[in-house]
């Protein structure tokens, strides 16, 4: 890849008069030995699975494997549609489908890693509804991929996109600040003001801890993929116009890393503390260990029962 | 870098709910399957660490048991792996351990079909992305994430190299080496990355090397079976 730093994307792109989309590919064609066309597929289909996962998730009463959530993203959809919500239609619709693909994943359904799958709901969320209130084709949006990969490159490489690693902000954190950058430029934005809505993203999750209940990806991580897809949408809107990060993007960055290394490991997505710990998280933990030792009792007496019968 | 690509960031397409336990733990299954080099009449998984806490709760079990029959990372047949399993005549076992592994995330597969057997140890290390430790009792690290193949041989001098002229030969290069033996001219292995596929008649010859013993060949962006 030509950069290493938000900066340094900027400038190659600023020096070729090209968006950050067409570098990535350009750069992703010649890392893998592919041609760009094959690298366009492939992120196409991923589209593809983004948008399934979001009509499925939006339709969807069923519940998760644990059954602890479920069925939140259809009851936000109807009441944004329907009733008269505090926040615009089209804003509703992000968090409403950011919820769905959270769900579909929680419920083993189909999903694609943005950049992890605990985040997987916020650049669908942000991506569907914006094409849909636009009227954007497939192609246009598989330019925000490329363009919110490249984004996230740069954070994963200089920091960290893992709740284990770093927190929640690593992963709703990137996934905001990679999803606010793309819809900048798919609105026409510069790669500046992309770059600027990073920062200004990523500033707003600065501390956010993983704190999963059971550590299952559940509690509270399927609200803060339809809270992200909200502070998304804001943060493109500031960098459109005209606000700028003032501490650089990339410093904030190196301000994640920072806050990350130095999170208590009961805050890493090891569900020793935060929500996971609390009396309810605790309780939540209680039932579900009983109904797996129960489920595991029905089974091994189906089991002597099928011996008895041989 | 750690992280090398744009699909590193965006994908893989996956059955959730979890890179890490889920995606992960389907490739590592998938690894074993080609490392056995046919479909196992039983498998043993043993589970370590967090993965060993929260196994079924991430559907770590169903993940594992998808990959040993073959389905990729976003295959929606995955929540009913073990359904699968038991139509094909594949019995699987899973155990959890208390031994301190080498990664959070460590588990390790067993699997036998009549006399043949093979075992491996690996890590899912997030993202989808893993590392496989140790194949066969031999210390192997390799990714996946290109064609490998293992040559199992005796160590003696000229092997390595019978084994890199023939790559050479056929425009085959290498991007990453792993060499273990049991002792000095005892029993040894390799794992060689390559960038390119290798094909059936260069594996052919390969397995016809002196002092080879045996090869397998595991490459998941698709690739035949030895």
């Amino acid at each position: 890849m030509r950069f290493r730093t938000l900066k340094e994307l900027a400038q190659v792109c600023v020096n070729e008069g090209k968006p950050i989309y067409r570098i990535m590919l350009e750069d992703q064609a010649k890392e893998s030995g592919r041609t760009p066309e094959q690298e366009w597929d492939k992120m196409k289909s991923y589209y593809g699975i983004m948008k399934e996962a979001v009509m499925k998730g939006i339709s969807s009463d069923k519940t998760s494997r644990s059954g602890l959530t479920g069925g939140d993203a259809k009851r936000v959809f109807e009441y944004t549609r329907k009733e008269d919500s505090s926040l615009e239609p089209f804003t509703g619709m992000a968090m409403a489908y950011a919820l769905a693909v959270s769900e579909v994943n929680a419920s083993m359904g189909r999903i694609v890693a943005t950049p992890t799958a605990g985040s997987c709901g916020v650049i669908p969320g942000v991506f569907v509804s914006s094409q849909e209130r636009f009227g954007w084709t497939d192609d246009h949006m598989v330019e925000g991929l490329f363009c919110a990969g490249a984004i996230g490159y740069v954070i994963a490489n200089n920091s960290f996109i893992s709740g284990a690693e770093g927190g929640c902000q690593a992963e709703i954190g990137s996934a905001i600040g990679m999803a606010a950058g793309a819809l900048v430029e798919l609105k026409g934005g510069t790669p500046a003001q992309a770059v600027h809505a990073v920062g200004l993203a990523l500033k707003n999750t600065l501390g956010l801890i993983c704190d999963p209940v059971g550590g299952l990806v559940e509690i509270p991580c399927i609200v803060r993929n339809g809270f992200g897809a909200v502070n998304a949408l804001a943060a493109a809107d500031m960098a459109l116009a005209g606000v700028q990060s003032a501490i650089p993007s990339d410093e904030v960055i190196q301000v994640m890393l920072e806050v990350g290394s130095a999170m208590p490991d009961i805050h890493r997505e090891t569900a020793r503390g935060g929500l996971a710990q609390t009396p309810t998280g605790k309780q939540i933990i209680k039932q579900l260990a009983q109904d797996k030792k129960k489920s595991r009792s029905e089974r091994k007496e189906k089991e002597n029962d099928d011996e008895s019968h041989k | 870098m750690r992280f090398k690509d744009v699909f590193s960031i965006i994908g893989p397409g996956m059955i959730g709910p979890s890179s890490s336990h889920t995606a992960g733990a389907v490739r590592l299954g998938r690894v074993a399957r080609e490392l056995f080099g046919g479909q196992p009449r039983q498998a043993n998984i043993m589970f370590y660490g967090s993965l060993a806490a929260t196994y079924g709760g991430h559907g770590t079990d169903l993940a594992v048991t998808a990959g040993l029959l073959r389905f990729d990372t976003d295959d929606e047949r995955i929540p009913e792996s073990l359904h699968f399993a038991a139509e094909m005549g594949v019995d699987v076992v899973f155990q959890t351990s208390r031994k301190p592994a080498v990664h959070p995330n460590t588990l390790t597969i067993t699997l036998r079909s009549g006399r043949r057997r093979c075992q491996m140890t690996g890590c899912s290390i997030g993202g989808g992305n893993i590392e496989v430790v140790e194949v066969n009792g031999f210390d192997l690290k390799f990714t996946a994430n290109y064609p490998t193949l293992i040559a199992y041989h005796d160590d003696r001098p000229g092997v390595l190299a019978d084994i890199t002229r023939l790559l050479s030969e056929a425009g085959v290069n290498i991007g990453h080496m792993d060499v273990d033996r049991k002792g000095r001219l005892g029993e040894a292995a390799t794992a060689i990355e390559t960038d390119g596929e290798i094909t059936k008649d260069l594996l052919e010859k390969i397995k016809r090397l002196p002092n080879m013993k045996g090869v397998s060949y595991v490459d998941l962006n698709g690739g035949v079976p030895v």
